[in-house]
């Protein structure tokens, strides 16, 4: 069946699918693009949970309090407006999921039971045992697949997004996608593109992250000219297990199920955070954690056994308890580990785990400062009909994000990018179909050309192993502790790196199924988006959230309660700043 | 374990019509190695054990934690997720090949398409008035919602079709884990509005009449879903079904 495109959504996880089950529903048919079968998209690894405030636990709790610890928790470096609209929206969101079936962990009564987690007292989030973001995902799998079998929508699995296509006008009109079996490289026309394609963690080498959660979607838009902002604030997960091929995350709920953190000190357990945070205690926000982490095993040098490395204990908890509420986690620990975390402390450390930066996003508010629900102006980015959600926009968390705010704001932009390409689509004075087919032709075959200049690449470096050098620079460098001589030392290795891609050796020349070529392109927009993240946090002098420099250990908001906005130029990034929109609520200083 | 380097015997085979090859690799022993992170050792520097190079193998994987079920694949014989096959715990040489019941698309991949169709034909979701905001859905009791749940954690990974001895590349079945997704849809107060719908696609071509009951398929579930179950439970509703269309009903 031909479909006639419309808009085009790349990326198959919460966000994406999302504005998916939006634009079908409003009978916009859609091509979805996603490197993988939706249904195994990174949405899969979260873990703990979704964040609403309905108070069925008679705390107190509101949608106000909620939006209050959001940008609190982001060191007021969120737009206000924007975390607010998704918080007021986060019930709703919630029940939303029930009717779709989620299978929620319930109370005694049949409700949806809710836990604690960082950053708030009180019991706020809404979860399916420890894989929420697995069961969320299905969910809107299954939606989508109700669409597809209408034929509204179409799905390009093992499709890679290249480029955007603009017109004479730079208006997006289009993408260009290789399929990865077939290698064919097509311009698809649309009216509107949505780019939900995630996080970057693999520029840090290992990380939480799935390993299509590059940012090279996010950095080929900057390229052509989309906007990055606050690309430096990269969320370091306090509790992680490391390994060889990744980092595997032990969520922030085993925590909020009474999980404790302690490292031995003189023959006794030292509950580090209980300690320092008697009211939060082991659930201070994930910034504030990864650092205490790191002062014992770098600086106090109390890690277990002399390494990086500290307890976190959920042993003495019910193991019927366990299973019902974290079993998902714990089988992670013990298979991967080898012990039982029922029995036995588990070993974590910190682990490179989002990115709060993303591509920049326009929102339009009312005087109230709420969101406009049908702005054409929410989640487009600077280039005109393109649009961002998810992990991959920079929206909603500031400079550090609350655990289990993401699956929340990747359903509400998701809810305000679906009406948004809508309203945008229904006021375009043209559609893409009088465009021509030039356009589209152009683009491809400069991706084409670029196709085949990687093919021929015979020089010494292998990629795979020059990924994995940035990798380990960027996880030394650029995420915990930050100092500028080594930002800039590192700025200038990648751009060492960038000159020797240039002389790898592509070594597998093959037109079927080449995962060496594709990944060849991707490590050169990792480097590319590499250089933001690095020389945005070479430029903040200043700690805030994530971003902590030694040199400059308080939050400076005369000088820099500004968005980070990068542009890419042939000389690299220019990096300049917006005002942060703090109508709503008056920044404090931030103490837990 | 003494081990101090790690023997890999490796399936090659450029696509599906390809003649197919084994490549064998010799590695450093890391600690925790699993085999997705010997394959990237393995594409780092891809030379086999008579130093020849070679070309970096494609395989299939993403999440790395057996939540996304992208990486199954034949280790040593038994099918599984790749991320959670610790060297530790394999007998050497670690012997890697694909699935075998699907179409092949390079070395370690295959295409699990039909997987997905599938649950099309089934109609596995739950039908919505629309997304806007209806309040909460039907309350559930908490035993009800722990089965959902264990049926729910299905990843598509397709080591129960791997295994059955009814499913082969040819054939309509469409295997364990789309009868017990059904299972799952039935048992939801909204989902079972449309449960005749579901039983009809599971009474055609490639339905629940094809399995043989050879239990195969529970045993090979990595995330221990009760899958003999859900044939079992899907039987008496087809009987039941089945009763009702002939009654007119």
């Amino acid at each position: 069946m031909a479909l006639r495109p419309k808009a085009i959504v790349v990326g198959g996880g919460l966000a994406g699918l999302m504005t998916v089950i939006k634009l079908a529903e409003a009978g916009v048919s859609c091509q979805v693009f996603s490197l993988v079968p939706v249904k195994r998209s990174h949405s899969v690894c979260a873990q703990g949970g979704i964040n609403a405030s309905v108070n069925t636990k008679g705390e107190g709790d509101s949608p106000q309090i909620h939006f209050y610890e959001t940008v609190k928790g982001g060191d007021f470096l969120a737009n206000q407006p924007m975390a607010k609209g998704m918080c007021e929206a986060a019930p709703g969101i919630v029940y939303l999921l029930d009717r779709m079936g989620v299978p929620f962990n319930r109370t005694l009564e049949g409700h949806i039971d809710f836990r604690g987690f960082g950053g708030t007292l009180f019991s706020r989030t809404a979860y399916a045992g420890a894989t929420t973001g697995q069961q969320l995902l299905y969910a809107l799998d299954e939606q989508v697949r109700k669409h597809e079998d209408a034929g509204l929508v179409e799905k390009l699995e093992f499709w890679e997004f290249l480029s955007v296509v603009k017109d004479q006008e730079g208006v997006c009109r289009g993408i260009t996608a290789q399929d990865l079996r077939s290698m064919e490289i097509r311009g698809f026309p649309a009216d509107a593109v949505l780019l939900a394609t995630g996080g970057c963690g693999m520029i840090f080498g290992k990380s939480t992250n799935s390993v299509v959660c590059t940012g090279s979607a996010a950095a080929a838009a900057y390229q052509q000219g989309a906007i990055y902002a606050n690309g430096e604030f990269i969320q370091v997960h306090p509790t992680a297990i490391p390994g060889e091929d990744k980092v595997r995350l032990m969520s922030e709920s085993a925590r909020s199920e009474g999980g404790r953190m302690w490292v031995p000190r003189d023959g006794k357990p030292w509950y580090f955070l209980e300690e320092k945070y008697p009211k939060y205690k082991n659930l201070v926000p994930r910034d504030i954690a990864t650092r205490e982490i790191y002062h014992i095993c770098r600086v106090l040098r109390l890690g277990v056994d002399g390494q990086d490395m500290v307890y976190l204990d959920v042993s003495h908890i019910p193991k019927e308890t366990l299973d019902r509420k974290l079993g998902g986690i714990l089988e992670i620990y013990e298979k991967f580990i080898g012990d039982d975390p029922r029995k036995v402390p588990m070993k974590v450390f910190p682990g490179v785990h989002y990115s709060m930066g993303g591509l920049w996003i326009d929102y339009e508010a009312d005087n109230h400062g709420d969101p406009v629900a049908d702005s054409p102006r929410n989640h487009q980015t600077n280039i005109p009909g393109l649009f961002a959600a998810g992990e991959a926009d920079y929206e909603y968390h500031g400079a550090n994000r609350l655990g289990a705010n993401s699956l929340l704001s990747c359903f509400y932009g998701g809810m305000l990018a679906g009406p948004a390409m809508r309203s945008y689509m229904k006021a375009l004075d043209r559609s893409c179909e009088t465009i021509g087919s030039g356009v589209y032709e152009a683009e491809r075959k400069r991706q084409e050309e670029a196709y085949t200049r990687i093919l021929g690449l015979q020089g010494m470096e292998n990629p795979f192993a020059l990924h994995k050098e940035m990798g380990e620079m960027m996880s030394e460098n650029v995420t915990v502790v930050r100092y500028n001589d080594k930002l800039a030392a590192t700025d200038a290795a990648l751009c060492e790196m960038m000159a020797r891609w240039k002389r790898i050796d592509i070594n597998d020349t093959a037109r079927w199924s080449n995962q060496a070529v594709a990944f060849t392109r991707q490590l050169w927009n990792m480097l590319e988006l590499a250089r933001v993240i690095t020389l945005g946090a070479l430029r903040r002098d200043e700690s805030r959230g994530a971003h902590y420099k030694p040199d400059f250990p308080e939050r400076n908001d005369a000088q820099w309660m500004k968005t980070t906005l990068a542009t890419w130029t042939p000389d690299g990034p220019s990096i300049g700043y917006a005002p942060v929109d703090t109508s709503l609520l008056t920044p404090e200083a931030r103490k837990y | 374990m003494a081990t101090t380097t790690v023997l890999l015997r490796i399936k090659r085979q450029e696509g599906q019509t390809a003649p197919s090859r084994w490549e064998e690799f010799h590695l450093p022993y890391k600690p925790r190695m699993n085999v997705i992170s010997a394959l990237m050792d393995i594409r780092r520097n891809p030379v086999t054990v008579d130093g020849k190079k070679t070309t970096p193998i494609s395989w299939d994987c993403n999440c790395l934690e057996e939540v996304c079920g992208a990486c199954s694949m034949s280790v040593n014989g038994k099918v599984r997720q790749a991320c959670s096959a610790l060297v530790d715990h394999l007998v050497q040489p670690i012997v890697l090949e694909p699935m075998t019941k699907f179409p092949l698309v390079r070395d370690l991949m295959v295409d699990r398409r039909r997987m997905f169709e599938a649950l099309k034909r089934v109609r596995a979701w739950i039908p919505l008035d629309g997304t806007y905001n209806l309040g909460p859905g039907p309350r559930v009791d908490p035993e009800t919602g722990a089965v959902a749940y264990s049926l729910s954690r299905c990843m598509t990974c397709g080591c129960c079709l791997e295994v059955c001895p009814q499913v082969t590349v040819i054939s309509a079945f469409m295997g364990a884990a789309v009868i017990s997704q059904v299972r799952l849809f039935n048992m939801h107060p909204t989902g079972r509005m449309n449960a005749r719908e579901r039983m009809d696609a599971l009474m055609g071509e490639g339905g629940l009449a094809d399995c043989a009951n050879a239990q195969n398929c529970v045993h090979a579930c990595p995330k221990d879903i009760p899958l003999t179950e859900s044939i079992a439970a899907m039987g008496r509703e087809m009987t039941r079904h089945m009763l009702k269309r002939l009654l007119g009903g």
